[in-house]
């Protein structure tokens, strides 16, 4: 197998792409070809990574234009020609080379109410909840994010409005919406029916289209669209 | 968009949805016919009904545009806070106006 032509991203906002050749392997990742870049050209490369098995949702990077998930992402699939460009996710601050500031990311998913808030305590027994409900069901069918911010990457109204929460914070909370153990919804809704929250979403799927967990939080943002519209009606909101 | 603007802007798509296809149809019925500028006002002329149609076309219209006039300045440009909700109403307003002057225009004798 012949090397691959790596253009990765250095350097702060104001950086550049730059170009190594990197050894093709077989059931090589793109986290593997970064990895080997650090170990072997440049210790000074800064990405992020922990878990290499699609659990932790740390490795998302955008591949030949893509924000994907680069520890399941293997190289046959997305190399172009040879080529590899692989650069920091969109809409968030770099802080350097492949690693992004999370913090305007989770700081959404505070803003969206988007935290359990239990109704019972540590010293009651633990409640059993049916997993057939429909509730439960809803809330089963987009509760496994791994908070990879792929989503938030891949969406258009994040890039075009700063205060818009995000794919990922809305189905999450999406997902409280639906848990008959949670107690804050009456906040939740007020603050994804709030400017910014869900109805800024225009449905573009992007988020559906890129989530490595095949996750689709459009279907979320619109159920979170009934449910406060619902409750605008019935004079519960602003 | 908040839930208020949201609905507004459902509501009035709702409410446009069946004029619009009753509009459509009566331009093809009128043109189909061959009808004349006379004819159509010698119908249109006096009739309460035709006013209150297009009147409630041309708020409903209105509303659904500068609600999206809105949320297209507020994501393409860098107009916010106050100034967007000015720009939301003199887009409403003067799409009211408009269209309330050209159904007068047609309906008032």
């Amino acid at each position: 197998m012949g090397d691959i032509a790596v253009s990765l991203w250095r350097g702060n906002a104001d950086g550049s792409y730059q170009v190594y050749r990197v050894p093709q392997r077989d059931n090589q990742t793109v986290l593997d070809v970064v990895t080997w870049v650090q170990r072997n050209l440049d210790p000074t490369l800064a990405y992020r990574f922990a878990c290499r098995v699609g659990m932790c949702g740390s490795c998302a990077m955008t591949v030949n234009g893509r924000p994907r998930w680069t520890c399941r992402t293997h190289t046959t699939k997305v190399i172009k020609d040879g080529r590899l460009e692989i650069g920091p996710l969109a809409n968030l601050p770099i802080i350097k080379d492949l690693a992004c500031d999370l913090r305007p990311f989770f700081e959404k998913w505070q803003k969206a109410r988007a935290v359990f808030s239990p109704r019972l305590t540590r010293q009651d027994a633990i409640e059993r909840i049916a997993p057939t409900t429909t509730p439960r069901l809803a809330a089963d069918a987009a509760i496994e994010c791994i908070n990879c911010a792929v989503c938030y990457a891949a969406c258009d109204t994040v890039r075009w409005n700063a205060d818009y929460l995000g794919p990922a914070a809305l189905n999450r909370a999406w997902t409280l919406v639906n848990d008959v153990r949670d107690t804050g919804n009456s906040q939740r809704l007020a603050a994804v029916a709030a400017a910014g929250g869900c109805h800024s979403c225009h449905s573009h799927q992007s988020c559906q289209q890129h989530c490595p967990n095949a996750l689709n939080p459009t279907a979320s943002i619109a159920g979170l669209k009934r449910h406060t519209m619902q409750a605008y009606l019935r004079g519960e909101l602003e | 968009m908040n839930v208020r603007l949201y609905v507004l802007q459902r509501v009035s798509a709702a409410v446009m949805a069946p004029l619009l296809l009753i509009h459509l149809g009566v331009i093809f019925y009128a043109s189909n016919r061959g009808l004349s500028a006379a004819d159509i006002l010698a119908r249109t002329r006096g009739s309460p009904l035709w006013g209150a149609f297009y009147a409630t076309f041309v708020v409903a219209a209105a509303t659904h545009a500068a609600i999206g006039v809105r949320v297209v300045a507020s994501e393409w440009t860098r107009w916010h806070g106050a100034a967007l909700e000015r720009l939301m109403w003199a887009c409403g307003l003067l799409l009211v106006a408009l269209g309330l002057t050209a159904v007068a225009a047609v309906v008032l004798v």
